[in-house]
């Protein structure tokens, strides 16, 4: 499994690897609010923390379709198929690989981006922890958009349409926990534990699902 | 260990592709299947591998020692058009990836790395990316990939296509040499391997197009 | 081993094709009669019926809002039992039904999605509020269009119900979740009154052509359903039939010299 994990990773960051590609597309996303909206500092704080978190979605799903399609065009997927390993846990470190690849830098990108955007040190905390713990979701939940959409030639388009309504509640409950932290009243840890709940469910049910899918689209 | 086939019939879409297909292969032995394009040779290798849903019969290993194999396909490697290679990374990286991947099935062990590139007669680079090497290379190594983790059951889908004579004879050393490791051996061709005596197994082509289906 | 796979058979001999249709041929007339009458019943109620206090007339749009709502939630359950049926069973009867079930599904979605609309103009003095239930609705529209959109990308219907049984089934499992984050984002909408433990608090007056208008949905539904799933049966017999064709064509003279003796 550790093999299965170095391999995807310096996969990632060879050539015509995925890495900063994902990093580059969120960066330019969320450069490219403020031309929308406006150059008004206050707007930008009190929108930032969603700014980031869809750009970061957005981000996390870039890239998502190749993670089994790369697999099954060199054939190597018959290879993982037969292995006595369970196919779930061989899934589950696609997607821990993927994710130490895309969604890591992106959390670690978020608190320079949380600067562009003027918000103050405690929103940019939330923010990255937030991306920390909900990002995995993302990934998790699309696999399984990846894994039904993997024979398909032009299934990137379809992946994000199939699993981004899937991570709403991602969504949701980051930015309600991000702006929790943020406005007093409210509390940060219901949202938050429920993010973290979210990510150990689509934990299960994304390579779950996804292992279903491959064995069931091999040809 | 026996592995055994009884009355393996596939479908693909709608069409039976074959039925009751049954053969029976021990220690040492290989099978050669044998048929026109469109036959289903790839399919049956597939469904023997489990890649592939079979429509009914039974794929099994018969007298596996102590060590019982959850699935047929766990007991297999599968050799098909495909390298199963990334481009990106090197010969060594990748050899080093299925070995570990894969890891060996009880019974035996697989070779060290630049010995498994030696035995497919390209030692010595396997330091270069998989992607700068020719297409006969490329396929060179994939077959040394079958010798880095031992398996029992080779299944070999059209393995010396668009390979020159000399690699086709490399490459039937390669399976003697396992079958006389009491390995077995499952391979669909056009050409003769070269393998000596052999099993044959012909497939006519199309069983029939079920019209049962929705009937 | 055998003894499931005798028992699977007989299960598929009860739901083969051929008995579906057969079945379905005498049952569809009757049900679309019964759909009918329960329209005829039910509109006549809601038109006869006074005017809410409050809301006025725009309350006549809750019977067929609710009901259309209703719908959309049972045609995705109705589609997660039959991706079952594929997942567990492998059977092509199921594949047909959720195959066709999807695109009814979205319409009842889309009307809820449309009456809404309407009924929230006079009431918020907007098209479109971003309230938990309409957003919950709209975004079990945006799944249904994506179940569609894979079910047609992939072109072996066998392979196509597979992956789209387990998209089902993962929509819904999440469709709690989704739920339950959307009621957490906002709510503006009033709470649900017609289910509840302790009974329904809405009037009668109002409920009575409320049931009945979904009791003639959830007919038009199911008649709807057996409807496409005999036209997709016999689009399928039709491809298969084709196949056969250009196998015959393709065999050439001695086959045909074969049949023709």
């Amino acid at each position: 499994m550790t093999a299965l994990l170095v391999r995807d990773l310096k996969l990632a960051v060879r050539a015509g690897g995925g890495a900063m590609i994902g990093v580059l597309f969120f960066m330019t996303v969320v450069a490219v609010i403020p031309f929308g909206v406006g150059p008004d500092l206050n707007l930008l704080a009190r929108i930032g923390p969603a700014i980031l978190w869809i750009g970061a979605l957005l981000a996390a799903l870039l890239g998502l379709d190749r993670l089994f399609q790369a697999e099954r065009e060199d054939g190597s997927l018959d290879l993982i198929l037969m292995q006595e390993t369970p196919l779930v846990l061989t899934v589950l470190v696609k997607c821990l690989a993927h994710w130490i690849a895309t969604g890591l830098p992106l959390v670690i990108a978020s608190p320079l981006l949380a600067l562009f955007m003027n918000m103050d040190a405690p929103a940019m905390a939330a923010t990255m922890l937030t991306l920390l713990v909900g990002t995995p979701a993302i990934t998790f939940i699309g696999a399984a958009g990846a894994a039904v959409a993997v024979a398909l030639p032009r299934g990137g388009l379809l992946v994000s349409i199939l699993v981004l309504p899937l991570a709403i509640p991602v969504l949701i409950f980051g930015v309600s926990a991000v702006y929790a932290a943020v406005q007093e009243p409210a509390p940060f840890l219901p949202p938050f534990l429920f993010l973290t709940a979210l990510t150990l469910v689509f934990a299960v049910i994304g390579p779950v699902a996804a292992a279903a899918a491959l064995r069931a689209s091999t040809d | 260990m026996r592995l055994v086939a009884e009355r393996l019939s596939a479908r693909r879409g709608e069409d039976l592709i074959f039925r009751d297909i049954s053969f029976d292969i021990g220690a040492g032995e290989a099978l050669v299947v044998k048929g026109p394009n469109g036959s289903g040779k790839s399919t049956l290798l597939r469904v023997v591998a489990g890649l592939l849903p079979r429509e009914t019969g039974k794929v099994r290993l018969v007298g596996e020692g102590d060590h019982a194999f959850e699935t047929v396909a766990s007991a297999c490697h599968y050799l098909g058009h495909r390298n199963a290679m990334k481009r990106e990374l090197t010969v060594e990286e990748n050899l080093r990836f299925w070995k570990d991947f894969a890891g060996d099935s009880a019974g035996d062990s697989g070779i060290g790395i630049d010995a498994a590139a030696d035995a497919v007669g390209l030692g010595g680079i396997v330091h270069l990316p998989f992607g700068y090497l020719s297409a006969g290379q490329q396929r060179r190594m994939a077959m040394a990939k079958l010798l880095v983790a031992w398996r029992p059951v080779w299944i070999l889908d059209e393995p010396t296509a668009a390979l020159d004579a000399a690699a086709e004879t490399m490459f039937a050393g390669l399976v003697k040499a396992h079958l006389s490791r009491g390995g077995l051996a499952i391979a669909a061709t056009h050409q003769p391997l070269g393998l000596g005596a052999v099993k044959e197994l012909h497939m006519a082509g199309f069983a029939e197009a079920s019209a049962e289906a929705w009937a | 081993m055998s003894e499931q796979s005798l028992a699977i058979r007989k299960f598929s001999d009860l739901a083969n094709p051929t008995r579906f249709l057969a079945l379905s041929a005498i049952v569809w007339p009757w049900m679309a009669a019964a759909t009918a009458l329960f329209f005829a019943i039910g509109l006549y109620l809601c038109f006869s019926t006074v005017g809410d206090y409050q809301q006025g007339e725009t309350v006549r749009i809750m019977y067929i809002h609710v009901p259309a709502a209703w719908l959309s939630m049972m045609c995705y359950s109705v589609m997660a039992l039959s991706a079952l049926g594929t997942l567990v069973w492998r059977h092509p009867l199921a594949d047909v039904s959720a195959k066709m079930a999807a695109p009814i599904g979205a319409c009842f979605t889309f009307i809820a999605l449309i009456t809404g609309s309407l009924w929230g103009k006079p009431m918020w003095g907007t098209w479109w509020v971003w309230d938990a239930r309409l957003t919950s609705v709209f975004v079990l529209f945006l799944m249904y269009l994506g179940l569609i959109a894979l079910n047609r990308a992939v072109d072996d219907p066998t392979r196509a119900a597979r992956v789209s049984a387990i998209l089902i089934l993962v929509g819904f499992v999440n469709i709690p979740i989704i739920k339950f984050s959307v009621d957490w984002w906002n709510t503006l909408h009033q709470p649900a009154s017609v289910i509840r433990l302790d009974g329904p608090t809405i009037d009668p007056e109002f409920l009575r052509p409320l049931v009945v208008m979904a009791i003639a949905f959830t007919l038009l539904f199911f008649t709807l359903h057996i409807l496409a799933m005999r036209n997709e049966i016999l689009r399928r017999r039709v491809a298969t039939l084709r196949r056969l064709a250009a196998r015959a064509a393709g065999h050439g003279a001695a086959a045909r010299e074969e049949t023709l003796r």
